[in-house]
């Protein structure tokens, strides 16, 4: 616990320090290592998926977490769950370190923190029936022992996500896209958890499902004062959804703030071009527009480029985005920006 | 905005499937070999159980006034140098093959099952140093491994099955791992492991039932291995031993002294052995084709 004191976050992008937090990241930075070899094998370079950032959420919070696609957003939030054993910093979820627990103390946690995944094709086990899968969670923590009354619940969590409590004699085979995406949300509610990381949640289904899914997490979070971690590539999506919206690109956070206030006021050069490439729903507005888009590629995790990350593709960079990573600071009121130049 | 939610998603399809007759006559149309296969299965399960009624004397019995008979109405395959009825001991001699070929398949590809999802699952450290000591196995013939096993254990009944489990195990093993590892990256173990559920439940509930395709195609088959093994090892003298009847040891009683003289003691246990092994072959590649999506969807 020492190391809360000793370490001083690199980016310090929307930490603050005055209150205690629900969840409060710390200089998280997950590398996977790149092996040579078949029997000995040595590491010849890491993939630098998330590389120290820092940001927190209070409770009852919607967090919005954009960035393309790579930009290690879905590590951070697999780094939450513990699902991957974080290279470096802090997790602290309600004050306790998370990766500092090891798989017998995290199950306790494990109940508090849920998971909804992007793909309702593969994020339910094809062998189990929706009834079993939902009572299988309650039944290894030991929530409701009898098992009359855990069907009693599974049922009662089939009709809060919108689902006909017949289903729970069924098979995943058996549902459409939208179905199974909302039994993976009764299979994340099962445990009344405090905080759910919808990771990519909506993305793969169709857009008037996925209007129905957002509503039905919108009606949820203020059933049951529920706190999201909303990993999207939807710009409109997370705008609807969120409180506060942080951008990522290239394993680093460049921009936080309030929904509103980001996707009106955009800071960071690359919030600006992120923004810039949505499309207007006007083809007259639409042909008018002078496009800016973002030159060159995103660069390899694997070999980012030196100080500020953005500064090959960034359109106000300077001699000094070469060498010195940019701290973040407060521009106004709770807008964080990593960028000296705005 | 809440109340568009519950309205679209509470179709429920209704499931209509032909009555059982109308598949089963879809399967043998669709897998003739396969279904001949099951066909010799069947007969080998039936001949197992009813080997009392089916056959007409004592499997063990010698009789010094019918040795070395020909085939006839007495005696519809024959007899051995001891007068004993050929046809009985093929007969039971099914029940010693599917005896030690169920229980040397199933026992064999269930701890390879298991060891392979547990080397997928956990990876690292413990996937390496399975995966080497499957290697070393592997790179011994099957009937070389089994030979040594018996060499070491003694001959015998169990001994036999237990020489021809032991070489299954890397094989299945290996071949399932592959599958688990696929499944593990899919996000519903993710999501197992998000609800803290511990490695043995992940592993037996959500793991070992994805991969069953493998693991039954891999039965099958080793059920014929297992038998053409116990008959090889029998015929080497290192299997079942006299008096039990066992394919591979009529034949070894037949194939050498008689082959010309008695042709009947050695034709009729190597035909019950190349049908059966024939019969799990094809029955295994028919299920493996019904087991593959992408061979099924049509």
């Amino acid at each position: 616990m020492t190391l809360a004191t000793e370490r001083q976050p690199s980016s310090e992008v929307g930490v603050q320090a005055a209150e205690p937090s629900f969840l409060e990241i710390r200089d998280l930075k997950m590398y996977f290592p790149v092996t040579e070899g078949t029997v000995h094998q040595k590491v010849v370079a890491h993939v630098k998926a998330v590389d120290g950032i820092s940001f927190s959420i209070a409770r009852g919070e919607t967090l919005g977490l954009v960035g393309e696609s790579g930009c290690g957003k879905t590590t951070v939030g697999r780094c939450i769950l513990q699902l991957e054993r974080s290279t470096d910093g802090q997790i602290l979820f309600k004050g306790r370190d998370l990766t500092q627990l090891d798989q017998k103390a995290l199950v306790p946690v494990r109940e508090k923190i849920q998971v909804i995944f992007q793909d309702p094709y593969s994020s339910l086990n094809p062998r189990m029936k929706i009834g079993s899968m939902l009572a299988e969670p309650m039944r290894v923590h030991g929530i409701i022992k009898d098992p009359k009354q855990r069907q009693a619940r599974v049922n009662e969590l089939l009709s809060v996500c919108g689902l006909d409590p017949k289903f729970s004699d069924r098979y995943p085979h058996e549902m459409s896209g939208g179905q199974r995406q909302r039994v993976g949300i009764a299979r994340a509610l099962a445990l009344n958890p405090e905080f759910i990381i919808c990771d990519e949640a909506v993305s793969a289904l169709d857009v008037s499902i996925q209007a129905q899914v957002i509503n039905l997490l919108e009606d949820l979070r203020r059933q049951f004062n529920l706190t999201y971690l909303f990993i999207a590539h939807d710009l409109s999506v997370v705008r609807h959804i969120s409180d506060r919206v942080a951008v990522m690109y290239l394993g680093n956070l460049v921009e936080l703030a309030g929904g509103d206030e980001l996707f009106d006021r955009p800071t960071h050069p690359y919030t600006r071009a992120l923004l810039d490439a949505v499309p207007i729903p006007d083809p007259e507005v639409e042909s008018h527009r002078a496009h800016k888009v973002l030159q060159g590629e995103v660069p390899s995790p694997m070999n980012p480029p030196s100080g500020c990350v953005f500064h090959p593709r960034c359109p106000l960079a300077v001699d000094s985005c070469r060498v010195s990573v940019p701290q973040g600071r407060e521009i106004s009121p709770g807008h964080w920006v990593a960028c000296s130049q705005v | 905005m809440a109340i568009a939610q519950t309205a679209i998603e509470n179709i429920v399809p209704e499931e209509t499937r032909d009555p059982w007759y109308v598949q089963f006559w879809g399967l043998v149309r669709r897998q003739p070999l396969g279904a001949a296969g099951g066909l010799v299965v069947l007969i080998m399960l039936f001949a197992t159980i009813f080997a009392e009624v089916l056959s007409p004397y004592d499997p063990e019995m010698i009789s010094f006034e019918h040795m070395l008979v020909a085939p006839n109405a007495d005696f519809w395959m024959g007899t051995d140098a001891f007068g004993r009825d050929i046809l009985t001991r093929i007969i039971y001699g099914a029940r010693t093959a599917l005896f030690v070929g169920f229980t040397a398949a199933f026992v064999g590809s269930t701890l390879g099952l298991i060891l392979g999802v547990a080397s997928a699952y956990f990876g690292g450290i413990f996937d390496l140093v399975v995966q080497r000591l499957v290697d070393i196995l592997m790179a011994f013939p099957l009937i070389v491994l089994a030979l040594a096993v018996v060499a070491t254990l003694g001959a015998g009944t169990l001994n036999v099955v237990i020489a021809i489990t032991i070489p299954f195990i890397p094989q299945c093993a290996r071949v399932v791992r592959s599958s688990a590892l696929a499944i593990r990256e899919i996000p519903y173990v993710d999501a197992a492991r998000a609800l803290g559920f511990g490695h043995s439940r992940i592993i037996l509930r959500h793991m070992v039932p994805n991969v069953m395709a493998p693991y039954l195609i891999m039965l099958t088959t080793f059920v014929g291995h297992a038998i053409l093994l116990e008959a090889s090892l029998s015929y080497l003298g290192l299997g079942v031993q006299e008096p039990t009847a066992a394919w591979g040891l009529m034949l070894q009683g037949g194939a050498e002294e008689f082959a010309e003289s008695a042709p009947w003691v050695p034709i009729f246990p190597g035909l019950a052995i190349t049908l059966a092994v024939f019969g799990f072959n094809l029955f295994g590649d028919a299920l493996r084709d019904l087991l593959d999506p992408r061979l099924r969807a049509r």
